[in-house]
C-alpha cells in the first residue's frame, strides 16, 4: 500500500450538543479512491466536514500529508489542496458557471489553465453553459460544475460527498465515469450510498456506523461479502 | 415643470446620502448576515470627523478623505470589537450594536463637545445654477454625482474585480468560499470597513446639506436606511440606490405638498413592499450587486 495521504486518528466530532462522531479513524493512500460507506446517519457526510474544519474535531487527529490540520480554519485546510464537493454541491446559484469556476482559481497560471482544459473537456457542458447563472442549471450539470470547481487549482485530495444523489441513472454514469477519469490525476475520499457505483471506481472501503468506522478493506472484499453488505449497508 | 425638477434633485441628493448609509448596511447584511444598529453612529462620526478636519485644514477634499479614514477606521474597531463576537445571533448583535450607537453618540459629545456644529459647503459649491425656471443648487448636484460616482465604482468593484466576486459568492454560500481557499474572516473585513466608510462619506456630505450635525443624528438617519434596505431588498445593493432614491423623492415631494405625510410615507413605502413584496424589490436574488 502507497503512503497514506490523509490519515484520521480517534476523530470524534460535535454538532452543537449532539455527538455525531465517536470513533473515526482511516487512511486514504495516495493515488487511490477511498470510498466511505454506511447508512443514513452513519455520519460520512459530518466526516467530510470534520476533514474540511467545517465541523471541527473535538478529539482526535486529522493529518494531510504527514501534517496536523485538525484545528485549521476550513480555509487554511483547502489552501493545502484540498478540494471539497458537498452533498448540496455548494453552487454559487447567482453567479454563472464561469464565475463559479473563477471563484475557485486561487491564482492563474499555465497549470491552473491546463486544469480548466483538461477539465471543460471533461464536462463539455459547462463549457457550453458557461455564461449561465449556476442556479439555471439541471443538478447533475451542477455536480459537473461542483466537481470541476473542486478540481481547480492544485488539489491532491478531493472529498466528493454522494455525487450520485438525486440524479438520473443516466446522468449518474456520466458523473461516476467523470471521477473515473479523475481518479488518474488525483486521491479521491467518495461518500456514497449507490453501492454498485461506488464498488466500480472504489479501490478500497470504510464503513462507518453510528459515527464510528466498523470495517475496512478493499472493495473487492465487500463485493464478495454478502453478509457485511446485508449488515451495514442493507443491501444483498 | 420647474417645481417638478426642483423637488426631484432634492429628493435625489437626499436619496444618494441615504444610500451611502443604506449600501453598507445592506452588503455587511448580506456577507455578513449581522444588522448593525451602529451603522447610523459611523455616519455621525463622519460628520463630525469631516466638519473638525474642514475646520482645521479649510479644505472639503481634505476633510473628505478624513471622514473616509474615521470611517474605515472605525469600522474596522467595530468589526473586531463588537462584531467579531457576535457572529450568527442575530438578538445579541441587535443589542450589542444598539449599545454601541448609543457609545458612539456620546463619545461625539465627550470628544466634539455636547453642542451642535454649524456646516457650509466651500465656496465653489454654494450657490446655484439657474437654468430657465429650474434652479440648480451646486451643492446638491455635487452630492448626487458623488452618490452616482460611489455606486459606479463600488458595482464595478462587485461585478468585474476577483475581490467583487469572492464578496458576491460569499453573499451566496460563505461556507463554499471558505472551502476553496478564501479567509472569508478577511473579506467580512473589508467589507465592514468599506461600508463604514460610505456611511462616513454620506455623513460628512450630509453636514454642509443640513447645515447643523448633532450627535443623535445617526440614529435617524439609520432608521431611514433600514427603510431603504428591507425596501430595496437586504444584501442588494443596486436595490439599496433604487430604494434609498425612491424614498428621497417620496419625503420630497410629500413634504411640500403634504408635509405632514412627509415622515410616515417612507413607513407606508415600506409596508407596502412588505406585504407585496417581502423580499424587497431586489431581494432573493441571492446576489449583492
Amino acid at each position: 500500500m502507497m503512503k497514506a495521504l490523509l490519515e484520521l486518528h480517534d476523530v470524534q466530532t460535535y454538532i452543537d450538543q449532539y455527538h455525531i462522531l465517536h470513533d473515526i479513524s482511516f487512511e486514504v493512500p495516495k493515488g487511490e479512491v477511498t470510498v466511505l460507506l454506511g447508512r443514513n446517519g452513519a455520519g460520512k457526510t459530518t466526516t467530510l466536514r470534520t476533514i474540511m474544519g467545517l465541523n471541527p474535531a473535538a478529539k482526535g487527529s486529522v493529518q494531510y500529508n504527514s501534517e496536523d490540520i485538525t484545528k485549521l480554519s476550513p480555509y487554511k485546510i483547502a489552501k493545502k489542496g484540498i478540494g471539497y464537493v458537498p452533498e448540496d454541491q455548494g453552487i454559487f446559484e447567482g453567479l454563472t458557471v464561469g464565475e463559479n469556476m473563477r471563484v475557485a482559481m486561487k491564482k492563474e497560471n499555465e497549470s491552473t489553465h491546463e486544469r480548466m482544459e483538461w477539465v471543460l473537456d471533461l464536462f463539455p457542458d459547462l463549457k457550453t453553459f458557461w455564461k449561465k447563472p449556476g442556479g439555471q442549471l439541471s443538478g447533475g450539470q451542477k455536480q459537473m460544475l461542483a466537481i470541476a470547481r473542486a478540481y481547480m487549482n492544485e488539489n491532491e485530495l478531493l472529498l466528493i460527498d454522494e455525487p450520485s444523489k438525486g440524479l438520473a441513472p443516466i446522468v449518474v454514469e456520466k458523473v461516476m465515469e467523470s471521477i473515473q477519469q479523475m481518479k488518474e490525476r488525483t486521491t479521491i475520499v467518495l461518500v456514497e450510498q449507490n453501492f454498485l457505483m461506488a464498488s466500480r471506481i472504489g479501490d478500497q472501503f470504510y464503513i462507518l456506523d453510528d459515527g464510528q468506522t466498523v470495517h475496512q478493506g478493499a472493495m473487492e472484499e465487500l463485493q464478495e461479502n454478502e453478509t457485511l453488505r446485508k449488515k451495514y449497508l442493507g443491501i444483498a | 415643470m420647474d417645481l417638478f425638477f426642483n423637488l426631484a434633485i432634492n429628493g435625489l441628493a437626499t436619496g444618494m446620502l441615504i444610500f451611502l448609509l443604506a449600501a453598507g448596511l445592506t452588503i455587511i447584511f448580506g456577507l455578513m448576515d449581522v444588522l448593525n444598529f451602529a451603522h447610523g453612529g459611523l455616519f455621525a462620526w463622519g460628520a463630525y470627523s469631516g466638519v473638525w478636519i474642514y475646520d482645521i485644514s479649510g479644505s472639503f477634499l481634505v476633510a473628505i478623505l478624513g471622514a473616509i479614514v474615521t470611517g474605515l477606521l472605525l469600522g474596522a474597531l467595530t468589526e473586531w470589537l463588537i462584531i467579531k463576537p457576535v457572529y450568527g445571533n442575530h438578538v445579541q448583535q441587535i443589542l450589542i450594536t444598539l449599545g454601541f450607537m448609543l457609545v458612539l453618540s456620546e463619545m461625539l459629545k465627550v470628544v466634539f463637545g455636547p453642542n451642535q456644529k454649524s456646516a457650509a459647503p466651500p465656496a465653489y459649491l454654494d450657490g446655484s445654477w439657474q437654468l430657465g425656471d429650474v434652479i440648480l443648487i451646486k451643492y446638491r448636484i455635487f452630492i448626487i454625482l458623488v452618490g452616482a460616482l460611489v455606486y459606479g465604482i463600488t458595482y464595478f468593484i462587485l461585478k468585474r474585480t476577483r475581490i467583487g466576486l469572492i464578496v458576491r459568492a460569499g453573499v451566496m454560500n460563505k461556507e463554499m468560499v471558505q472551502s476553496l481557499g478564501i479567509n472569508i474572516r478577511l473579506v467580512f473585513m473589508l467589507v465592514f470597513m468599506v461600508g463604514s466608510a460610505m456611511a462616513a462619506l454620506g455623513g460628512v456630505l450630509l453636514a454642509p446639506y443640513s447645515g447643523v450635525i448633532y450627535a443623535e443624528m445617526g440614529m435617524e438617519f439609520a432608521i431611514l436606511a433600514f427603510i431603504v434596505v428591507v425596501i430595496g431588498g437586504m444584501g442588494s445593493f443596486t436595490g439599496s440606490l433604487l430604494a434609498a432614491i425612491l424614498v428621497g423623492m417620496a419625503q420630497a415631494f410629500m413634504a411640500y405638498y403634504v408635509s405632514e405625510l412627509s415622515l410616515a410615507v417612507n413607513m407606508l413605502l415600506m409596508f407596502a413592499v412588505l406585504i407585496f413584496r417581502p423580499q424587497g424589490l431586489f431581494g432573493g436574488k441571492g446576489e449583492a450587486a
